[in-house]
């Protein structure tokens, strides 16, 4: 059924319609609305037979994730930002014990300085945890990926991450379709264990592994990530049949056809990008794009296919690996190793700034006429850098950097762009 | 709710907050894109068409005026005053008057729904200063997220503003 409603809120319906069995949730946000969705309709009865767990932090919201996923129940949290980090011992532990949770990220930056706007360091920080991590797009797709999550996670016994852009999704309005429980059936069919604690067939689930077999236990888990690849493209296309929309895959290109010069990005800002990409084409220049669906496993062979015949590709990422640069950037380079494409990474819209079309077309012109440097950041006011490093040169107590650049700006209402 | 009514119209909508600085007595900005087709773009509204303003005491302290299209753009106040009380009237000199208009919406919440939530007969307001939403739209918007006494005092509240804002348009036409 066709619906406007909050991104949230699309995503609770979605979840609710895989029939969870246990929900536990910390709120914070952008997140909160979708746990505090689900905490209703699990009050109210429209979601039955499942347990919602209030619980004292995301450490333990994990932890209790852990604990249902492991006795065999179909478990669902959501975090975000600061909460993420919070349960990251656990969010190990989930994947390196083989329990298919899924979790929303309603990615948002990290501090310090606090800031609960959106970028994508929250999740990428867990890049290498184990998790599978997919992004939607919109909010349909939000709704789409979590349902095609539990399948995922399910089939291969691995946890999924849904990533969507906190606020930008989660708080926006927009039409949905939302599916019958009778399609999430036929999609999705109750959850059987490859593992699970059973009184009646009692099992350990946690051994402690040495150096002995370690290295083996960690490959079997890039293992099936790897297989995941396969599967990931299958559940989309099953997904298609049943609900008559393309969703999910490892990767979505926009005009790339003739494209020499290709855009990858992941999440929302695709559709921004998108737009300034039709302007570009309809001034005649060569030029597409590439979302990334599956960011981890990382779709390389993909990712390749896609941009072999491009002369240069614009890697543009919510995200940045303080000391090198890009982090979505280094595996497209992996992707692209030994071809003659170069490679420029734009680090955008961090801590919520917004990313514009005419800043976005300003800075893939730049790139197409080798303009720009190897790792840019997109409008950064030079200005106030410079003055931070200015003082920092001829003063030695300099004070706190955040303070500074705030004093020197003056008292701003959230700016946006 | 706007963009729940352009739904139930039949257009495309996007409705999003300026975020984090929603709390009660802070200034928030709020944004919405209409369109026939599919909206993709995700980056803030800086040039709106349209802008409805609920709260006149804040005019002199956000630059909520800026990028305004002009002269064709529309503006709604909630106000008992006219543009030239508000200070206005430079500002709108050169636009086209009939897009010009006031509403007493906090007067028109409390008569009707017993608190001053001005946000429901604005939007009676822009439904008729824009033609894009119709009433019947609003009021289903309206009771697609409040029911009972709530639903029908907002609906009322709209539909007044809806009428008041058409006689004004009609009084711009003749004048």
């Amino acid at each position: 059924m066709l619906k406007q409603c909050e991104g949230s809120h699309a995503v609770a319906e979605a979840v609710a319609l895989c029939r969870p069995e246990v929900i536990c949730a910390y709120p914070i946000s952008p997140q909160t609305h979708i746990v505090e969705g689900l905490g209703e309709m699990v009050k109210s009865g429209e979601v039955k037979n499942c347990e919602f767990i209030n619980v004292e932090s995301e450490f333990a919201a994990m932890s209790v994730a852990i604990g249902s996923s492991a006795v065999g129940a179909r478990t669902y949290t959501a975090t975000a930002s600061q909460g993420l980090l919070f349960m990251a011992e656990a969010v190990y532990n989930a994947s390196g014990l083989g329990l298919p949770i899924v979790m929303t990220v309603a990615n948002r930056a990290i501090g310090a300085p606090i800031n609960i706007w959106n970028d994508h360091s929250d999740s990428m920080s867990q890049r290498d945890c184990g998790w599978m991590q997919i992004f939607a797009e919109n909010n349909q797709e939000a709704l789409d990926l979590h349902i095609q999550a539990f399948k995922l996670a399910e089939e291969l016994s691995l946890p999924v991450m849904v990533c969507m852009d906190g606020f930008i999704l989660t708080h926006a309005y927009e039409r949905v379709d939302v599916p019958t429980q009778e399609q999430v059936d036929a999609f999705l069919p109750p959850y059987v264990p490859r593992q699970s604690l059973d009184p009646s067939d009692p099992v350990s689930i946690g051994a402690m592994v040495g150096p002995e077999v370690f290295s083996e236990v960690r490959y079997l888990a890039h293992a099936k990530q790897l297989q995941a690849l396969d599967l990931i493209p299958r559940i989309a296309a099953d997904f298609k049949t049943i609900f008559g929309r393309d969703s999910g895959g490892l990767v979505r290109p926009y005009c790339l056809e003739d494209a020499d010069t290709v855009v990858i990005a992941l999440g929302s800002v695709l559709g921004t990008i998108k737009d300034t990409v039709d302007e570009m084409r309809a001034e005649g220049h060569k030029i597409g794009v590439l979302g990334i669906v599956s960011f981890r496993p990382f779709p390389l062979a993909a990712v390749r296919d896609a941009v072999q015949h491009a002369k240069r590709v614009i890697v543009l990422e919510k995200s940045l690996a303080i000391g090198i640069g890009g982090i979505v950037a280094t595996d497209v380079r992996m992707a692209i190793d030994r071809m003659p494409i170069k490679v420029h990474t734009v680090v955008a819209g961090l801590g919520g700034r917004a990313i514009t079309k005419s800043s976005l077309n300003r800075v893939f012109h730049q790139a197409i006429h080798d303009q720009i440097e190897p790792v840019h950041f997109l409008d950064l006011d030079w200005s106030k850098v410079n003055r931070v490093l200015e003082r920092e040169r001829h003063q030695r107590r300099t004070g706190p950097i955040a303070e500074n650049i705030l004093r020197d700006v003056g008292v701003v209402a959230a700016k946006l762009a | 709710m706007l963009s729940i009514a352009a739904f139930l119209g039949g257009r495309n909508a996007q409705a999003f907050p300026s975020f984090g600085s929603e709390r009660t007595g802070a200034p928030v900005v709020a944004f919405c894109r209409l369109d026939d087709k599919e909206i993709r773009l995700r980056e803030p509204i800086m040039q709106p068409d349209a802008l409805i303003i609920q709260d006149a005491t804040l005019l002199h302290q956000v630059d909520v005026l800026s990028g305004l299209k002009r002269p064709e753009g529309y503006i709604l106040i909630n106000t008992n005053k006219t543009f030239e009380q508000l200070g206005l009237g430079e500002f709108v000199s050169g636009m086209m008057s009939g897009r010009l208009l006031t509403i007493p919406a906090t007067e028109l919440s409390i008569k009707h729904v017993g608190r001053a939530v001005p946000n429901v007969p604005l939007l009676g307001g822009f439904a008729a200063a824009s033609g894009l939403i119709s009433l019947d739209a609003v009021i289903a918007a309206i009771k697609e997220k409040f029911s009972g006494k709530v639903a029908d005092g907002n609906a009322a509240a709209a539909t007044e503003a809806y009428k008041t804002v058409i006689a004004k348009m009609e009084e711009a036409r003749h004048a």
